[in-house]
């Protein structure tokens, strides 16, 4: 039934079944429109009215879980968290992100930027396994401090920026924005101890050096990530590092537990002796 | 070597070429001004300046050290490029070895000139 609100919309699938398909192939499918409704909502009311094999990855449908990143009208964007409204086209074009093997339809193949990923060893290195296996508080960190990474910890590696980058297109050696971004998040964390031994992959071939600057990354992130920055911040990190100019400081200790104070400079309250009357 | 060493190199060498090569377009290009500043009144690429030059301990060593900084800048970035089109193991030693002989001859060969110019100069009549 259509409403006054509602538009005709056409939706513009690539897919492609490996083992049927020789070649991807694009395929139409006219939907009803409402207002509010995401690209993710129209994919769904596809599968449902038109294509039931349809194939892609999505969990949250909030922007948080990272799974629904694909080419909307030819940018990487979430489809969860795009309003087909924002487009404004009749037409919605979606293929797979771009730079990934495709598995079937949208759904591409993200498994070798988890396995880079996993290389950066994304986490707080120690010594202290005993406190961090069975902490007794928390390491002790000032806001200042968490500021230096926590926009670096908002990515959801949904893999945008992978796709976006146009040296992960072109250099097979590169780490990519994602992996690179997220080892920078550690290291700019005051918990950990690992910058030397993320250093033997950075150091390399798969580091840092092949970025251009060129911030495409950063312009399609739908978290806010400034992943280009971080690479920015790690190679002068490094290089800082080579030349011996980077000042090195423990990792923060695990954080006193708060005695209090007492006050004993408090008035005591006055007696009262206001009556009524 | 590993990447970050030579990326540091890269950056290191692109302000020397900045500083270098500001200094030779100036004297190359602005000497109209630099006349007027009262530094220099004769033609910058005439013979008698270029052999005048040639002949300056100070100018010596930053041909040598401009002609370094120039070719490792552009022989890195040109392998930079090159990079980005995912030779395979061999193709990337070739690559490699080949840049840094080609690099290696061209800053011998230049060195070279740069010492020899004042001799040929004096020889010249200069
Ligand atoms: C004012 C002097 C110069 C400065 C400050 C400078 C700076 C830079 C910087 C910062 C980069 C890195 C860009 C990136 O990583 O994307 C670069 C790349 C490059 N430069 Fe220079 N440069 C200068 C002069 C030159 C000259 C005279 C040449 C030629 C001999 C040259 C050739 C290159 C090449 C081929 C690249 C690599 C481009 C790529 O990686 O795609 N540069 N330069
Ligand atoms: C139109 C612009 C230029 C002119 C007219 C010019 C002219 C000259 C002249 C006359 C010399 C001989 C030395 C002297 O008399 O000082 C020279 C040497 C040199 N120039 Fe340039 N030059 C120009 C641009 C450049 C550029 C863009 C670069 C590098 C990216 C460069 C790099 C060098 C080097 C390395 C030497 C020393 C070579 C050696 O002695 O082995 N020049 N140039
Ligand atoms: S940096 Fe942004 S675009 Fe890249 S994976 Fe993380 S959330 Fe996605
Ligand atoms: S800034 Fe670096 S990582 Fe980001 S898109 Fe450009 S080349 Fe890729
Ligand atoms: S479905 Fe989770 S980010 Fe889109």
């Amino acid at each position: 039934m259509a409403g006054s609100n509602t538009k005709q919309v056409t939706f513009h699938l690539r897919r492609f079944e490996p083992g049927k398909d020789a070649e991807p192939h694009w395929e139409d499918h006219s939907i009803e429109v409402t207002p509010g409704m995401t690209v993710l909502d129209g994919l769904w009311k596809v599968k449902e009215l038109s294509a039931p094999s349809l194939a892609w990855r999505s969990s949250c449908r909030m922007g948080i879980c990272g799974s629904c990143g694909m080419l909307i009208n030819g940018r990487p964007r979430l489809a969860c968290n795009t309003q087909v409204s924002e487009l404004g086209s009749a037409i919605v074009a979606v293929a797979p992100l771009p730079n990934f093997d495709i598995i079937k339809d949208l759904v591409p193949d993200l498994r070798p930027i988890f396995e880079t990923h996993r290389e950066m060893l994304p986490y707080l290195l120690r010594d202290d396994t005993a406190e961090q296996e069975d902490p007794t508080r928390e390491y002790r960190q000032t806001p200042h401090e968490l500021e230096q990474y926590l926009q670096f910890s908002y990515c959801i590696k949904c893999g945008c920026c992978m796709a976006a980058c146009p040296t992960v297109a072109t250099d097979a050696q590169y780490a990519g924005p994602m992996p690179l971004g997220q080892a920078h998040r550690y290291d700019s964390d005051t918990r950990d101890a690992g910058f030397d031994r993320r250093r033997e992959v950075l150091a390399g071939g798969s580091g840092p050096w092949r970025c251009h600057f060129a911030g495409e990354c950063s312009q399609v992130c739908p978290k806010g990530v400034d992943p280009a920055k971080a690479i920015q911040l790690m190679k002068r990190q490094l290089v800082s590092d080579l030349l011996r100019l980077r000042r090195r400081t423990p990792p923060a200790a695990v954080a006193e537990a708060p005695h209090g104070t007492m006050r004993d400079d408090i008035p005591a309250a006055p007696p009262r002796t206001v009556t009524e009357a | 070597m590993r990447d970050r060493t030579l990326w540091t190199w890269h950056i290191g060498a692109g302000a020397v070429i900045l500083v270098l090569l500001g200094l030779h377009m100036v004297i190359m290009h602005l000497s109209g001004t630099l006349g007027f500043l009262g530094v220099q009144d004769a033609e910058p690429t005439g013979w008698a300046s270029v052999a005048a030059r040639a002949g300056s301990l100070f100018f010596t060593l930053t041909y040598v050290a401009l002609l370094g900084a120039a070719l490792y800048h552009g022989f890195y970035g040109f392998r930079n490029i090159l990079m980005e089109l995912n030779p395979g193991r061999t193709v990337r030693s070739v690559i490699n070895v080949g840049l840094s002989v080609v690099g290696l001859a061209l800053f011998a060969f230049g060195t070279w000139a740069a010492l020899a110019a004042p001799g040929a100069a004096t020889m010249a009549g200069g």
